[in-house]
């Protein structure tokens, strides 16, 4: 017997949308085109609220919600786009900016980064917080693709989309905190990492231009990740 | 086990106790140790021994007493108690010769002070009382009755329900209303397992409330977290206790054996259906891991990260289970509650804030250690009642409740009834306890940054704003402490801790702005001084030489 | 009515900035209609005078040289912009703050060099401990992010600070565009 799939209705920027009950706030405003702004999440990998991009204001609930993570409930009215909110989303991109060392006018993915699209989205046109300027690696020991630290959000796409399409769970953190880096098995070079199956799914899901394949400049790299919802689609299907 | 062999177990101790004439109680918990009270206790004991009086006087190391001021204590009970403070292993001869004689007046404390009449212990009754060693001690004083009435003559819902009869919110800093937690976490389907957590992570700075109960009275917290499987039906229980607390972990293992042995803890717990596995796990020199979530993940073996709530442990916790988290103070209150019923404590404190409180005292106060109070005391006697003041008789500044969480409280609420509501009125939070008291030799601005320093580096890195925030927010403290701060920083300062206050994933990063809040709301005038005027009034920021490479820069 | 005073000057910058102003072509015809060009690097003058309306900056402050420009011109002009992403963001010169000034000019003067090898302490302006976009040293009024900006970007921006309003740049252009 099939189980019952609940509908609910709810407003998103006043606008009336319906959800089945299962569905994240993102989920149903993207469905409805209402381009909620997000980095961290990406359709067919788990979510983990961490980029706080996605908060909105729900009508009676006195503390903002990260639509990613958060189911819809019937008659919820949320706001997404708000002066506090659009506030909140150009500070956190100012910290991003100002946590790593971005220089877009020489990146490979200039032009297809989806940090670099956003802070034109929502109008950051400077950065007003002292710049960290860490000295942080490159990794290019992997015969085809490199990892340049400088320009990681620690989004932790790659670590999710490793440990949970491909399986090989590579790629995972070290450190705490602004100390934080993103590192293959256990601390060591990519290029002698065993479990790395070089698929390249980690390249293509990074927002940036941290994962990168060698052998392209500056500008030439844009990414492809629509596949990662078939897969996973896919997955689901064969373990039935 | 049964309730007729406890007390036959407590019978059998008390008749071993009862022939001696004297009591010598020497403090071996962390603090009292550190001074070397295992000393003391090994030269009174032998001093004991050369004078053949280890018949007639009995030398007992026990737990917290809690003045760590004036520690190493030793208590001797003959006809009468006495407190004898900053004790040394030479001092043994003197102290023998005063059993049942004129107490040593040098050393004396009087059990008179406010720091001692005026506590109301709960959770802390048997600390400085029993053996923390012996389950026969905690026995003997009541102990594991609570337990048994539970399995044996209530059923789980009564047992909730003189939980929330009693009122008492979560010790752990949030104040949740136990009851109801407890209660939700029942309610989750019982075809999963569930998992009971004791927060044993304590990770605020200043803070040794939960230190002291689990190296003085571990048996308390083990009981507690068994009635609290037994009401929610969980048959697994971990205790997290942050490694930097070996002596804790130590006594909490052994505890955990001696219950087993008993039959009060394991299968079939005093011959009921109800089991009861209590596991222990260290922590790793994580704050972050006090956060109910990140410490899941650390039992699972997993990063030590938050997860957005919802949803919430009482739902989908340890491996996905429904799971009761609740903190050792939280748990220490259980076993009385359920022996004196649930009115009994409510009867204690406020209208919304039940039963006592411990405090960790610290700062510029004459009597630093560990408290306990009913709610709804005042500050002004917490700190000069039972604090005993300000050393130099020094101006009273601020007391800064709930660590990095929390907030400054100023003299103008000194009067103020101490509760979860009237501290959050006032901007601070209630915290775990700690209490650090400052004078007129702080500096706001100082403290602010010394907070947002521990967060910064205490931040697990998953969300942008507690990660990037903090650092940024602490340089502008620095800089503003050191004289070279500016307007726009104060500006940009306010604005950032609005930003992560606001959209923090987890309580870290929520509570890390409240200092910084907290100072500029009662104390803007430092901040002012130390950009207008780079000057520190309290004399303690090291003003710098301003950059003579930027010189011409107004910003 | 008098004309305008526009100013552009070039701090640590490759002077793309300045090539993309000149590609808005016959446009700067009406530019000039508005505005009198008082000082450049395109132009003879010698002097920073002592009123401009409108300064394009271009470049990060990355020596003591840098620094007194910007202070100057900052101090006697109305309207201070940031043109381009090194005055914006720091950019490429501001990638030797991870390494320190004095490991640069170790590795460029000694290091690769293969006669005198020390490093210049005459007539070469001092470096500054650290690269800055133009806003951590003076207050910016309008920021044109790219690498260059496009001459359209340019040429509206101009536009509108003639015309006495306010550039609406926040979705007209970006780091790196």
């Amino acid at each position: 017997m099939k189980k019952q799939v609940q509908i609910k209705t709810l407003k998103i920027e006043g606008r009336d949308v319906s959800a089945t009950g299962e569905q994240t706030i993102l989920q149903v405003a993207l469905e409805n085109n209402i381009q909620v702004p997000r980095l961290c999440f990406v359709e067919g990998l788990s979510n983990i609220g961490a980029c706080r991009l996605c908060m909105v204001e729900v009508k009676g609930v006195n503390r903002l919600l990260p639509a990613c993570v958060t189911r819809v409930e019937e008659a919820m009215e949320v706001t997404v786009f708000s002066e506090r909110l659009d506030g909140y989303r150009r500070l956190i991109l100012e910290m991003m900016f100002s946590e790593r060392n971005h220089i877009c006018s020489v990146c490979v993915v200039n032009g297809h980064c989806e940090l670099q699209s956003l802070a034109m989205r929502l109008g950051v046109t400077h950065i007003t917080v002292p710049y960290l300027h860490p000295k942080v690696a490159v990794d290019a020991s992997h015969e085809r693709f490199t990892l340049d630290h400088n320009r990681c959000i620690l989004c932790a796409r790659c670590v999710r989309v490793c440990a949970e399409i491909e399986g090989a769970h590579t790629w995972d953190f070290k450190g705490r905190g602004i100390e934080t880096r993103v590192v293959s098995d256990m601390n060591e070079a990519w290029g002698e990492s065993e479990t790395c199956t070089s698929c390249g799914k980690c390249v293509h899901v990074c927002p940036t231009g941290a994962l990168f394949e060698k052998g392209k400049s500056v500008a030439e790299m844009s990414k492809r990740k629509q596949y990662l919802p078939y897969l996973t689609l896919m997955r689901e299907e064969a373990r039935q | 086990m049964n309730l007729d062999e406890l007390h036959e177990i407590a019978e059998q101790q008390r008749e071993s106790d009862a022939p001696f004439e004297h009591a010598v109680h020497v403090c071996v918990a962390a603090s009292c140790l550190s001074s070397r009270s295992d000393q003391v206790k090994n030269a009174l004991e032998v001093e004991v021994k050369s004078r053949g009086l280890e018949h007639k006087c009995k030398v007992k190391g026990v737990g917290c007493m809690g003045l760590c001021a004036a520690g190493p204590l030793v208590e001797t009970r003959s006809a009468k108690r006495t407190m004898y403070q900053s004790v040394t292993p030479e001092d043994a001869p003197a102290i023998v010769s005063s059993l049942g004689a004129q107490p040593v007046e040098s050393l004396m404390l009087s059990l008179d002070m406010p720091f001692f009449a005026g506590q109301r212990k709960i959770v802390l009754e048997n600390s400085g009382e029993i053996d923390p060693d012996r389950i026969e001690d905690y026995i003997a004083v009541g102990g594991y009755e609570p337990l048994i009435t539970a399995l044996t003559a209530m059923s789980p819902h009564q047992v909730i329900e003189e939980v929330k009869k009693s009122g008492l919110r979560g010790r752990g800093g949030a104040g949740y209303p136990t009851g109801l937690k407890w209660s939700t976490v029942q309610k989750a389907s019982s075809d999963d397992s569930k998992y009971v957590i004791c927060n044993a992570d304590e990770g605020d700075p200043g803070a040794f409330m939960d230190r002291s109960v689990l190296e003085s009275d571990p048996h308390r917290v083990l009981e507690g977290m068994a009635i609290a499987a037994y009401a929610v039906g969980a048959s697994k229980g971990y205790i997290y206790v942050r490694a930097e607390y070996p002596l804790a972990v130590k006594r909490l293992k052994d505890a955990i054996r001696q219950a087993e042995k008993l039959g009060l803890l394991g299968s079939d717990i005093c011959d009921t259906t109800f089991s009861l596995r209590i596991e222990i796990r260290l922590g790793a020199g994580a704050f972050v891991c006090g956060e109910e979530t990140a410490l899941i993940a650390s039992i699972e073996g997993n990063r030590g990260q938050p997860r957005p709530r919802p949803p919430y442990p009482a739902q989908y916790g340890l491996w996905g289970k429904p799971t009761l988290i609740n903190n050792v103070e939280t748990y220490a209150n259980i076993a009385p509650i359920i022996r004196n019923g649930g009115d009994w404590f409510a009867g204690i404190g406020t209208e919304k804030s039940k039963g006592t409180k411990v405090f960790a005292l610290a700062g510029r106060v004459r009597n630093t250690g560990l408290i306990e109070v009913p709610m709804g005391i005042t500050l002004r006697e917490i700190v000069f009642s039972l604090g005993g003041g300000i050393p130099e008789d020094r101006k009273f500044k601020a007391v800064q409740t709930g660590g990095p969480s929390g907030g400054c409280v100023p003299d103008r609420y000194l009067d103020m009834a101490v509760d979860y509501e009237s501290l959050a009125q006032v901007g601070s939070i209630m915290g775990s306890g700690g209490m650090i008291v400052m004078d007129e030799s702080s500096c706001m601005v100082d403290v602010a940054k010394f907070f947002m320093d521990f967060c910064r580096t205490e931040s697990c890195g998953k969300c942008v704003p507690c990660r990037v925030g903090t650092v940024h927010m602490h340089e502008l403290l620095s800089k503003i402490s050191e004289g070279a701060g500016s307007w726009a920083d104060l500006e940009l300062l306010e604005r950032l801790c609005d930003m992560v206050k606001g959209s923090s994933l987890c309580g870290l990063g929520q509570s890390a702005p409240n200092p910084v809040a907290s100072t500029l709301k009662y104390f803007r005038h430092e901040y002012e001084q130390h950009i207008r005027e780079q000057v520190c009034d309290a004399g303690v920021c090291t003003i710098s030489q301003p950059d003579e490479e930027m010189s011409g820069v107004e910003l | 009515m008098s004309k305008l005073k526009l100013a552009t000057v070039w701090l640590d910058g490759c002077s793309g900035c300045h090539m993309s102003f000149l590609d808005i072509d016959e446009r700067i015809l009406a530019v000039l209609e508005q505005a009198d060009l008082v000082y450049s690097p395109l132009v003879d003058i010698k002097q920073f005078p002592e009123h401009v309306d409108i300064a394009l900056v271009e470049g990060a402050v990355s020596n003591e040289d840098d620094l007194a420009k910007l202070l100057k011109v900052r101090a006697h002009s109305t309207t201070l912009v940031a043109l381009g992403d090194c005055a914006v963001t720091g950019n490429v010169p501001s990638m030797r703050n991870v390494v320190g000034r004095t490991s640069v000019m170790e590795t460029v003067y000694v290091e690769n060099a293969t006669l005198n090898r020390i490093p210049p302490n005459e007539v070469i302006p001092k470096l500054l401990k650290f690269v800055r976009p133009v806003h951590e040293v003076v207050p910016v009024d309008v920021f044109v992010p790219g690498c260059p900006p496009s001459a359209d970007t340019i040429f509206y921006t101009l536009q509108e600070l003639l015309a006495g309003r306010v550039p609406q740049l926040q979705t007209a252009t970006r780091f790196g565009a």
